[in-house]
């Protein structure tokens, strides 16, 4: 399975969520993309925006003062 | 919210657009400072969208904005807030996104009366000539003080079923929320965007009079809306840091800007925006040194570093509050 993986790092809310929806719409249905935010508002928002869209979230973590948030896709 | 369930009850498809200005308070300041970081947080489109089930598109227009900002045809409201430009500029944008969408028509939640500028008897059919929507645009909540549009004429929604509110009352509104059930719901239209607000808007126009020219980027957009801002000369100024949050999203910035820190005392960070001396380091170095625990001191060290990184420590002696003047506080 493919992951990309997109640097949405100093962006603030929306911009983290306008990111993650251009990128997604370049992929196809399955395939995995993990964004790695320092806005704590995307542990809302993306999963939010995913759940409204149709994708998947397969993972949210919080590593060294980042959010990860990887989803999965949908059809 | 509300235009959006009026027209989903007919049976019609409806998916949401929210333009992303740059100015939008939204999440912005709850991200960057300390004491609201642990609130929770919810972007409104995005919550409303999730009510309704509907799908969101959010649409990055920040460089588009500029021109409607910078040269607003029909002139600002009482601060830098372009409001009937911005209207028509979105309504632009909705419709042509609804052309490359293959959607019909676009609905407002637009009520006659409603806000001072953009929302008046007189404007409601400016907004829909200007942006091209003509009568694409239908707004539900009114429509029956205004013309009839296509999708009425067409039959594609029930005219009868449309509202007539008018007035800046909200109480039509509520009732209506209550009887569809919705309980929670966004704060009502108005005071979601910086430039109604006078500080922000006063700091713009500082920066486009101090730069000599009507232009800006998102960094500035988003460095407005942090800290103090304090320009003892018209080369510089300085943007310091209220609390601990507000240092860690200045930290960003260090690449862009010159930064002085205290390294004898803990206190905020700053950066320099613009050309500054030497001598303006100093001045700038007495002002972070007031807001640090070595307010009192008879000395501070302030540590500059420079974009490209080279650090440089200066010994200054705190300015008192009073030294402060008044009328460099932006």
């Amino acid at each position: 399975m493919s992951r990309e993986t997109l640097n949405a790092r100093r962006l603030l809310c929306p911009l983290p969520v306008i990111r993650t929806q251009d990128r997604v719409k370049r992929m196809a249905a399955g395939e995995q993309l993990e964004v790695i935010c320092t806005d704590p508002g995307v542990m809302q928002d993306i999963p939010a925006w995913c759940r409204i869209n149709g994708h998947a979230v397969l993972e949210t973590k919080t590593e060294d003062g980042e959010y990860i948030i990887v989803l999965e896709v949908g059809e | 919210m509300l235009a959006a369930k009026v027209i989903i009850e007919q049976g019609v498809h409806v998916e949401g657009i929210n333009f992303f200005t740059g100015f939008c308070v939204e999440g912005h300041t709850h991200a960057i400072r300390e004491r609201d970081r642990a609130k929770p947080k919810r972007n409104n489109s995005l919550w409303v969208a999730e009510q309704l089930g509907i799908k969101l598109h959010i649409v990055d227009v920040i460089e588009e904005y500029k021109d409607v900002l910078i040269n607003p045809k029909h002139g600002y409201g009482s601060n830098m807030n372009p409001c009937l430009d911005c209207k028509i500029f979105m309504v632009n944008k909705a419709k042509q996104w609804i052309q490359e969408n293959g959607f019909d028509f676009i609905i407002t939640g637009e009520v006659i009366g409603q806000r001072p500028m953009s929302q008046r008897k007189q404007t409601m059919p400016i907004i829909a000539r200007e942006s091209g929507a003509d009568d694409l645009l239908l707004r539900p909540l009114c429509a029956r003080n205004l013309p009839e549009t296509l999708p009425e004429r067409e039959g594609w929604v029930d005219r009868a079923k449309l509202f007539g509110f008018s007035g800046r009352s909200r109480k039509p509104q509520m009732e209506l929320a209550q009887q569809f059930g919705f309980v929670d719901y966004a704060q009502p239209a108005g005071g979601c965007c910086f430039l109604t607000d006078e500080s922000y808007s006063a700091k713009l126009v500082d920066l486009w009079q101090n730069r000599g020219t009507k232009d800006y980027e998102l960094d500035d957009v988003m460095l407005l809306k942090v800290g103090r801002h304090i320009r003892p000369k018209s080369n510089f100024k300085v943007i310091v840091a209220r609390e601990e949050g507000e240092s860690r999203f200045l930290e960003g910035y260090k690449k862009e800007f010159t930064s002085l820190i205290s390294s004898s005392h803990s206190g905020p960070l700053a950066l320099i925006d613009g050309e500054p001396t030497d001598e303006d380091l100093a001045l700038a170095g007495r002002i972070i040194a007031r807001y640090g625990q070595g307010r009192d001191a008879e000395q501070v060290d302030i540590l500059v570093r420079s974009q490209k990184g080279l650090e440089q420590t200066i010994q200054v002696a705190p300015f008192a509050p009073e030294q402060i003047a008044e009328e460099w506080f932006v």
